[in-house]
């Protein structure tokens, strides 16, 4: 199986340099107007909601005031970058977002390979299926829902889960404003929501592993345990590097819709991260060159994490994802 | 199956592994479940059912008034109504513009083809962020409209490559029979593309419409008239009303009750429910198909 970002493999046409280019940019044109008018809407897409806005960062080196427009507004330079980065806020933010990130590669990640090997031994395909059916459904629950439903959970007096966690540990805390309980909740809804989903692509992975291997394995006196490490484990090594590489670019996005919605005023110290700093300095407070240069960086930072770590895997000789 | 399987795993500790294995994961199904079946119950017991009973699957009184208070206020039955409305629009918009690109882009012979994949795997990797594309929207004047939710997310390049992936691996020589039968490519595209790529398409306008419908970030940038607000920012204000300081709650709304809380969680969840047998059987063939390439 090849990646989804390996988006082609046919050699591009020859640069043409001939005197008659002209020519044949007309007679491409002509060619090809029915593709090209196709494509006109979604070209206009991707210019309009995509390379603008990047065009439009540029008030991130700006004093930006509206009334001004962009080129009308003072040019700064870096000064907002550094003005983030000196804030005592940073380190905060950098710390929050990092031990959010840290759980979901360090945690989450690997639940859900653990459940995508559990799942491929199960030999009971009925139940196979079933537990499949099951734990896929809460990915198509939006985060609202996610919330909404860990609040009913955790609802003091008469939740199921604050009931429970009372009678087991005898503590009666206020789960979804207590600071230290924040972390926990935001992990388990992630393992909750996405690790059954997130086994889909290590089984379609585990079904293209030759059955005949393990059939040699098992004459050649190897044991399950074995089967598992020696065949399993190395055939699905190229979609869990490929994966890792996406999740290191993204450690900076924490997702900004669970965060916003589980944080309150009470649990703000543990609960601010990047994504959600952006909203309330840019949004709420109109700071559009400050929040902007902290998306950049943001942005900026992912991008360099997601080709380092593409590098890295090429030099373990392991297949990139470009 | 067959001897060889039965030999391969039945040693002892194979067959102790293997209890353990079915008891583990018939747990982690329940548990995939069991919070929104607790939900679902819920929203059709009394008042005094959930206030008292800590965790139960089936109301030991079964009753309606939860969602008949929600069907008498104006407030959700236009959210309901809007957030279709939004999430049908919205869908085929987007399928109709990823669709419509991806099939030139499967054309490899097509001029500035390579350009444009890279381009869009750009976007993939670097967005210019939320508030830069919030003044787009701004400028283009879509604030407070429906269009904000539908076109600043229309195309999702994951989408289009797995489409465009798609179509590059179709048969070839239909199209050519049909290009030798006079039809243009935007014939070609309506006759024989489409047709043939039905369970894909289904597949990804399934996944538009829930990214839709389970929006919250963009009613929550571009939407700050409240009578424009989605099923999921109504959610919002009824499950965390609790939360609010009493300022924030406007005088003549009363907190809402427990039941209404069940309710209103079911009524944005039940349209996605209802599509996911559809859905289950299409995305995990539809979701690779696109990315495997021989």
């Amino acid at each position: 199986m090849t990646t989804v970002l390996e988006v082609d493999r046919e050699p591009g046409a020859p640069p043409s340099r001939t005197p008659a280019r002209r020519r044949r940019l007309w007679t491409d044109a002509v060619r090809y107007r029915w593709l090209f008018l196709l494509m006109l809407p979604g070209v206009l897409y991707f210019v309009l909601f995509r390379f603008w806005p990047m065009y439009g960062a540029r008030i991130a080196f700006k004093n930006y005031i509206p009334f001004l427009g962009i080129d009308g507004s003072e040019w700064v330079g870096l000064t907002h970058f550094r003005e983030f980065l000196s804030n005592p806020d940073f380190p905060r933010l950098l710390e929050n977002t990092l031990i959010l990130a840290g759980l979901s590669l360090f945690i989450a990640f690997p639940l859900t390979i653990v459940l995508a090997l559990l799942l491929n031994e199960l030999r009971l395909q009925i139940l196979k299926r079933t537990v499949q059916t099951l734990v896929y459904i809460p990915h198509f629950l939006s985060w609202t829902v996610v919330v909404s439903i860990t609040a009913l959970l955790f609802a003091i007096g008469n939740g199921p889960l604050w009931t429970f966690l009372g009678w087991a540990f005898g503590t009666d805390a206020n789960f979804l404003a207590d600071p230290d309980w924040f972390r926990p909740l935001i992990l388990m809804q992630e393992v909750w929501k996405n690790t059954g989903w997130g086994t889909i692509i290590f089984l379609a992975a585990l079904a293209g592993v030759d059955q005949e291997q393990y059939e040699a394995a098992v004459i050649d006196g190897a044991g399950r345990w074995q089967r598992v490490w020696h065949i399993t484990i190395p055939s699905i090594l190229p979609t869990i590097v490929v994966l890792l590489i996406l999740q290191t670019g993204q450690i900076l996005n924490t997702g900004f819709e669970q965060i916003y919605l589980m944080s309150n005023s009470l649990n703000r110290t543990v609960a601010d991260v990047f994504d959600t700093y952006v909203y309330f300095a840019g949004i709420e407070q109109g700071a559009y060159s400050y929040s902007t240069a902290v998306g950049l960086f943001k942005a900026i930072v992912g991008l360099v994490l997601i080709f380092g770590t593409n590098w890295l895997a090429k030099r373990f000789n392991q297949q990139g994802i470009f | 199956m067959n001897a060889t399987n039965h030999k391969r795993f039945n040693t002892r500790a194979g067959r102790v592994f293997d209890v353990f294995n079915v008891l583990l994961l018939t747990g982690v199904g329940l548990i995939a479940i069991l919070p929104f079946v607790y939900v679902l119950a819920g929203s059709f017991a009394t008042e005094l059912e959930i206030t008292t009973r800590p965790f139960f699957v089936w109301p030991n009184e079964f009753t309606t008034t939860s969602y008949e208070s929600i069907l008498s206020s104006d407030v959700i039955v236009r959210a309901f109504a809007t957030t279709i409305a939004v999430t049908v629009v919205g869908t085929f918009v987007q399928l109709a513009l990823t669709a419509l690109m991806a099939y030139p882009l499967s054309k490899v012979d097509l001029p500035g083809r390579r350009t444009i994949l890279s381009l869009v795997v750009f976007t993939m990797v670097f967005s210019a962020g939320m508030i830069p594309t919030f003044l787009v929207v701004k400028d283009l004047g879509l604030l407070d409209s429906y269009w904000s939710l539908i076109l600043p997310m229309a195309i999702n390049p994951f989408s289009l490559i797995i489409i465009k992936n798609f179509f590059q691996q179709l048969p070839q020589e239909l199209e050519e029979s049909a290009k030798i039968d006079g039809a243009n490519e935007l014939q070609v595209l309506r006759h024989v593309v489409i047709p043939l790529s039905k369970p894909v398409l289904a597949t990804f306008a399934l996944f538009y419409a829930v990214g839709i419908w389970n929006d919250y970030l963009s009613p929550l940038l571009y939407l700050s008239d409240t009578s424009k607000w989605t099923l999921q920012m109504i959610l919002r204000q009824v499950t965390a009303a609790a939360s609010l300081s009493a300022e924030e709650m406007s005088s003549d709304v009363p907190p809402p009750a427990q039941g209404i809380k069940f309710a209103v969680v079911i009524i944005a969840t039940i349209p996605v429910l209802l599509a996911y047998p559809f859905l289950q059987k299409h995305f995990a063939k539809g979701m690779l198909i696109g990315s495997v390439k021989g």
